[in-house]
């Protein structure tokens, strides 16, 4: 089993003819995802290795019966295309694209205010659930199935924490790329409830880094409703104040966000903090033995 | 972007936002001359991207175009939090009667846009917040319907009677500014009151979505007035993510996290990072090239640190790079590679058959960190 990507997922691509579109897709095609359709407005009726590409969301639901939305559009129409994914009634929308403007993702965050969708990103790098499906640029191949669930905000923090777990024999469930922009869909919060309630996963592990009081709300949330050990992690602790690492979300202003707060407000809610990714590994296989 | 106060002002008045009349000076004639235009007497303001001037002795209120320059001429040599001030700015003096604070921000945990406005001006306001927070009126602003009315009054409810007025017209130009110049911080402190009972903005802190510059080429073009490090203007333009730090290890990895966690990594393992630099996603050789030249430039670096977890980014580019690079910079410190993910055996191969004296290969990132601050400090690993 697994959470919002799985054997179920039937995958529609928007942006599939780009470079980046046509080279993740067929990577996720080779994983063992069903890609139904690709979207690129001005190129439907054209075809991708045999995808099918047609003008709008609206019209690949209605021929391919897609659940699921994985968006390579660039900066300036990504917040469209997320969008046009919703109102078609798309499941999951899954955003790899970096660098929507966050006035455009607020609209659209009032927009997913009362439905169904689920946004996952943007400027993350996806969802894969090991031996089922991969939607997003996660490598594959450092992946293996098994029962721990992970949600991360850094992409490449993912890749580092599961080829740790792997190592150790400690397959995944589902791994989820949350994406730091300022304004996203799906957070920590949401990702620790569908784990809570997947009976095969068994352990989550949690990745933050610095700015923002996500983690810090997570940990609230963690103590209240979680009954999964949780193992955490967070980038950042020699980061200086009010500089900005590379990330919108990863800036500590003030006496707030910083990975200290962090790390302490988790550890108060019974989550063992580890202090490198190799040491995530560890307590995880600890804490399952 | 963080505008400066004179820039952020300059979009209030675009905005019909009353502001003082002010001359931005960028000597110590020039803030005696606009002085002089002001009445002969002015308020000289230090122009920095950071707050904290009223008590760090960046504002100064002065009687006389003379003194306008002493002061000017401080600042302008001093710098500010150790930050080269290139520009002051200097205003006319207006009687005060009251001294309020407002801001409209982009409130990250909800995703919408968040007002603040308190009667308790010209404060600390993080301070206030703290100790009493009922006295801030807080409204969230639901993106698909805007500013309305019932926002502005409950707003303004928080001001003395005779003050809302002014407030409010203030609040709705405000929150049109924001969306029309995509910024995620327009905050006013104080927001003041005269003695003629005009409401006016005093000071002005406005931050701009980096994302949304591409629409706003105009903004873009105030950056050229921020003082930058060379170095990192040189990363900059390759699309790298360069940030000076004040140790010896130098330190290159693909995505912001990966690159965080080196930094900690490295610092357990008693090094100290000189900076932290992203290549980004599907680094290039050339990028590549480029990131160890831009680590190198920084006279500190005794050692260099590649973390690289290859999704997009492949291994063998990488590995192509560091060559390039090694040719192109002849560097004199020892370079510890590690390579992960995506086409990473090949990467490693392509090193280890080159066989440069310069590279150090490391199989772990724990390992790399305690090779790479061994070396920095000069123990033999």
């Amino acid at each position: 089993m697994s959470v919002l990507v799985g054997r179920d997922t039937r995958l529609l691509v928007q942006g599939i003819t780009g470079n980046e579109g046509t080279f993740h897709t067929r990577r996720n095609r080779d994983f063992g995802t069903n890609v139904v359709a690709g979207v690129t407005p001005g190129k439907g009726g054209q075809d991708v290795d045999g995808i099918p590409v047609f003008e709008t969301v609206a019209d690949a639901v209605r021929e391919t019966k897609a659940n699921t939305s994985m968006i390579f559009v660039p900066p300036r129409f990504a917040a469209d295309a997320i969008l046009e994914a919703v109102d078609a009634g798309i499941g999951v929308v899954v955003a790899i694209t970096e660098g929507i403007p966050v006035r455009e993702m607020a609209e659209v965050r009032a927009y997913l205010d009362g439905r169904s969708s689920v946004l996952v990103g943007p400027n993350c790098p996806g969802v894969i659930s090991p031996g089922e499906a991969n939607v997003g640029i996660i490598p594959g191949e450092v992946c293996t199935p098994g029962r721990v669930g992970l949600v991360s905000r850094s992409g490449t923090l993912v890749y580092q924490i599961v080829h740790e777990l792997t190592r150790r024999h400690l397959g995944q469930s589902t791994c989820i790329g949350i994406g730091g922009d300022p304004v996203h869909g799906i957070g920590f919060i949401d990702a620790l409830a569908m784990f809570s309630d997947d009976p095969d996963t068994e352990i989550v592990v949690m990745v933050g880094e610095i700015g923002g009081d996500d983690e810090e709300r997570a940990a609230a949330f963690i103590s209240e409703r979680v009954g999964k050990p949780v193992v955490g992690y967070i980038a950042g602790f020699t980061a200086p104040p009010g500089k900005r690492m590379g990330h919108a979300g990863a800036i500590v202003t003030g006496s707030s966000g910083t990975a200290q707060a962090k790390a302490e407000a988790l550890e108060a809610a019974g989550v063992k903090v580890a202090r490198t990714p190799t040491e995530v590994a560890e307590l995880v296989q600890v804490a399952l033995s | 972007m963080d505008l400066y106060e004179h820039q952020g002002k300059e979009l209030f008045a675009r905005y019909d936002i009353p502001v003082p009349r002010g001359i931005v000076a960028t000597t110590a004639e020039d803030a005696a001359r606009a002085t002089e235009e002001l009445g002969g007497r002015s308020v000289v303001k230090i122009q920095v991207q950071v707050g904290g001037r009223g008590k760090g002795g960046g504002v100064a209120l002065v009687d006389s175009p003379q003194r306008a320059a002493e002061e000017a001429e401080r600042m302008l040599r001093d710098g500010f939090k150790g930050m080269p001030v290139t520009r002051v700015l200097c205003e006319e003096l207006l009687p005060i009667a009251r001294e309020f604070y407002t801001s409209l921000l982009l409130d990250r945990s909800t995703g919408r846009y968040l007002a603040l406005m308190t009667a308790e001006g010209g404060v600390d306001i993080e301070e206030l917040a703290r100790t009493r927070p009922e006295a801030i009126r807080r409204v969230q602003v639901d993106p698909s319907i805007g500013m309305r009315p019932f926002h502005v009054r409950e707003l303004v409810a928080a001001l003395p009677s005779e003050s809302r007025q002014g407030a409010a017209d203030i609040i709705g130009k405000a929150y049109r500014m924001l969306l029309e110049v995509d910024a995620t911080l327009v905050e006013i402190n104080p927001l003041v009151q005269l003695e003629d009972g005009r409401v006016v903005a005093l000071d002005s802190k406005v931050t701009i979505d980096d994302s949304a510059l591409f629409r706003h080429p105009d903004i873009e073009s105030l950056r050229s007035a921020f003082p930058i490090d060379p170095v990192e203007a040189r990363a900059k333009e390759k699309g790298l993510q360069y940030v000076k730090l004040d140790g010896d290890v130098g330190i290159i990895g693909n995505g912001a996290g990966l690159v965080m966690s080196t930094l900690d990594v490295v610092a357990q393992a008693g090094g100290r990072a000189a900076n932290f630099l992203d290549v980004g996603g599907g680094a290039s050789a050339d990028q590549m090239a480029t990131s160890l030249e831009v680590v190198l430039s920084d006279p500190a670096v005794s050692s260099v640190l590649i973390n690289i977890f290859g999704g997009i980014t492949r291994g063998d580019l990488v590995a192509r790079g560091v060559l390039e690079a090694l040719e192109r910079v002849q560097p004199k410190v020892p370079i510890v590679v590690r390579l992960d993910g995506t086409n990473a055996a090949e990467g490693r191969k392509i090193l280890a058959e080159a066989q440069h004296p310069n590279i150090v290969s490391a199989a772990t990132m724990i390992e790399a960190a305690q090779l790479a601050a061994a070396l920095a400090s000069g123990v033999a690993a």
